[in-house]
């Protein structure tokens, strides 16, 4: 088993950081600006859902309230479809998750000339724009009659986010040594059941990160859902939230900003939960790198 | 004996056979059925939904005589080249650059921010964005404020105002690769350069960037990527408007297949994005399978 070998200044060494004292107050300030720059599109967003006068443009409310968000708080405007993005993003994740897991094992444990052809056909495939399949997708469905279908949506959205799926789990596969699984092999135990008792437990955090990347994806994509889901009962909050605010002459902006911010909180705290449990440039490794 | 090496490997990689389906009926297929469909003239609704007729390339002809297209792939050049060859590589490697210089306070708290606009969903961004930019909106309130004048952004300069959002929205993923490459380059050789003299830009550009070289071409990649892929964006900002004078090729083919109710010509015009795609992911992973430096 090799571990991955950085090459590391050994402890104790002067660490120096060039140009540390210098640039420091300038970059401090260049980056405040970008900063500043990259929240003033979000400001609009919290002060607008706080103001039941809103507009586009970004003020600080008149009469601050909570009044938007009690206004979006029913069922068939909020619920519903929070509830579909629900189903149809864990749903995602799951299959995503049992289809990637089962075939990173092969990949990760033999060797074989199958391997590298078909890693690199799946990465492939992650590089087709998605946007440009769902016109054909969508002629597919009609003719196979699974328009409007939920599961059928979550099959394809599943698909669309297999390839980076097998690629992370492969890699955090990799991680977890063999001499472990050698181990229950010696007393009987089927390759399945080594999968599933030992290298699963082991690689639950890098699972849990790959569930959470197919889960956030499947969560904010609007384009899917928007082409595949007709009726209004099965539309999640991406699709429900455009057409009830972007059909609608009169646009509600405060409504829409509160319910923006509502849809968008699970999703900022699973990123979180991300970055804080096992860094966001490690699931990114996991990702990119092959 | 062969025969059962042979018989056992394809029992071990027996688990592979549902993403394999997965892949073949849902990637795969829907590739195929577009070459094949770009051929018809099927229609959304009414007789040629039904029994789509064959038609050749006729499709493919109308596309190099309709005006839409040309200027479509220009604008898809554009807007690929403007907000993320340009807009979110340039300003994620010199934010991740700054990162290295600034205070860790203030760099973990920008970094938040540019993080921030990546990770929202995509429809809330694009919400976000098209009241930044609309007539009465943020951007035009500190314009206004300083003086320059209140522009319709939306209708004036749509693809302006869809290539700073795209910018806005995407340049974290930049910031992210570039901030690991940096962390992997020895600070030892840039520490030996500024003793023989090099200057902060000489370092950058003759030592530190040809040693991110491979983190470079993967971003770009990978950024062209997504960003050929952009639909929601530009379709809550400006639908493709004023008068196709935003429509990339995404938007193009949705508009034609399900606002003009032509499948054919709307899949002949993705089928062209695909193809662009794969050209794309065939030199990304012609990259990718070369010996790292």
């Amino acid at each position: 088993m090799t571990a991955p070998v950085r090459t590391r200044r050994p402890a104790g060494a002067p660490v120096l950081r060039p140009e540390r004292k210098q640039g420091s107050t300038a970059a401090d300030a260049a980056l405040t600006l970008v900063g500043a720059c990259f929240l003033l599109p979000l400001l609009w967003l919290v002060l607008g859902s706080l103001d039941p006068e809103a507009g586009h443009e970004t003020r600080v409310p008149r009469t601050p309230g909570l009044d938007n968000f009690a206004a979006i708080m029913t069922p068939e405007l909020l619920f519903q479809p929070l509830w579909n993005s629900l189903v149809l993003s864990a749903g995602t994740g799951a299959v995503t998750l049992a289809a990637a897991v089962l075939a990173a094992y092969p990949l990760s444990r033999y060797r074989s000339r199958f391997n590298t052809p078909f890693l690199y056909a799946v990465l492939f495939g992650t590089c087709l724009p998605v946007t440009a399949i769902m016109v054909p997708v969508y002629g597919l469905f009609v003719q196979l009659e699974l328009l409007d279908s939920m599961p059928a949506t979550i099959f394809f959205m599943a698909t669309t986010t297999l390839p980076m799926a097998i690629w992370m789990t492969r890699n955090f596969m990799d991680s977890v040594p063999l001499s472990l699984e050698e181990a229950a092999w010696v007393d009987g135990a089927s390759r399945m059941a080594a999968l599933r008792t030992i290298v699963l437990p082991l690689m639950r955090q890098g699972l849990g990160v790959v569930f959470i990347f197919v889960f956030i994806q499947a969560w904010g994509n609007f384009f899917v859902p928007f082409v595949l889901l007709l009726s209004e009962a099965r539309q999640p909050a991406a699709v429900s939230i455009y057409s009830f605010f972007g059909q609608h002459g009169a646009v509600a902006y405060g409504q829409l900003a509160a319910f923006s911010i509502l849809y968008s909180l699970p999703v900022l705290a699973l990123y979180v939960i991300v970055s804080k449990g096992a860094g966001s440039s490690f699931a990114l490794s996991g990702a990119v790198r092959g | 004996m062969q025969l059962d090496h042979r018989a056992r490997q394809l029992v071990r990689y027996l688990p592979v056979l549902p993403a394999v389906l997965l892949l073949l009926v849902f990637l795969a297929g829907p590739v195929v059925w577009a070459f094949q469909a770009s051929l018809t003239n099927a229609g959304l609704t009414g007789r040629s939904a039904r029994n789509p007729e064959w038609v050749g390339l006729e499709n493919y002809q109308r596309l190099l005589a309709d005006p839409a297209f040309p200027l479509s792939l220009g604008l898809t050049v554009l807007f690929v080249g403007g907000s993320a060859v340009i807009g979110q590589n340039l300003l994620g490697l010199a934010i991740a650059l700054l990162m290295r210089r600034a205070r860790p306070a203030v760099s973990s708290l920008a970094g938040t921010a540019v993080v921030a606009a990546w990770v929202l969903p995509e429809i809330v961004a694009a919400f976000a964005a098209y009241a930044y930019f609309s007539k009465d909106g943020t951007l035009n309130q500190l314009l206004g404020s300083l003086g320059l004048g209140r522009p319709e952004w939306l209708y004036a300069f749509p693809m302006v105002a869809v290539m700073l959002a795209n910018t806005w929205r995407g340049t974290a993923f930049s910031m992210l690769v570039y901030r690991a490459a940096l962390n992997d380059v020895p600070a030892e050789i840039s520490e030996a350069a500024q003793m023989d003299g090099a200057r902060g830009w000489q370092r950058l550009l003759f030592i530190t960037l040809p040693m991110i070289r491979g983190s470079i071409a993967t971003n770009l990649m990978l950024i062209t990527l997504q960003t050929l892929a952009v639909f929601t964006l530009v379709w809550v900002m400006t639908a493709g408007g004023p008068a196709n004078a935003s429509a990339t090729l995404p938007v193009l083919a949705y508009t034609e297949a399900f606002k003009f109710g032509d499948i054919g010509y709307g899949t002949a015009v993705a089928s062209v994005l695909i193809l662009i795609g794969a050209v794309f992911g065939a030199v990304y992973i012609r990259l990718l399978k070369e010996p790292r430096p």
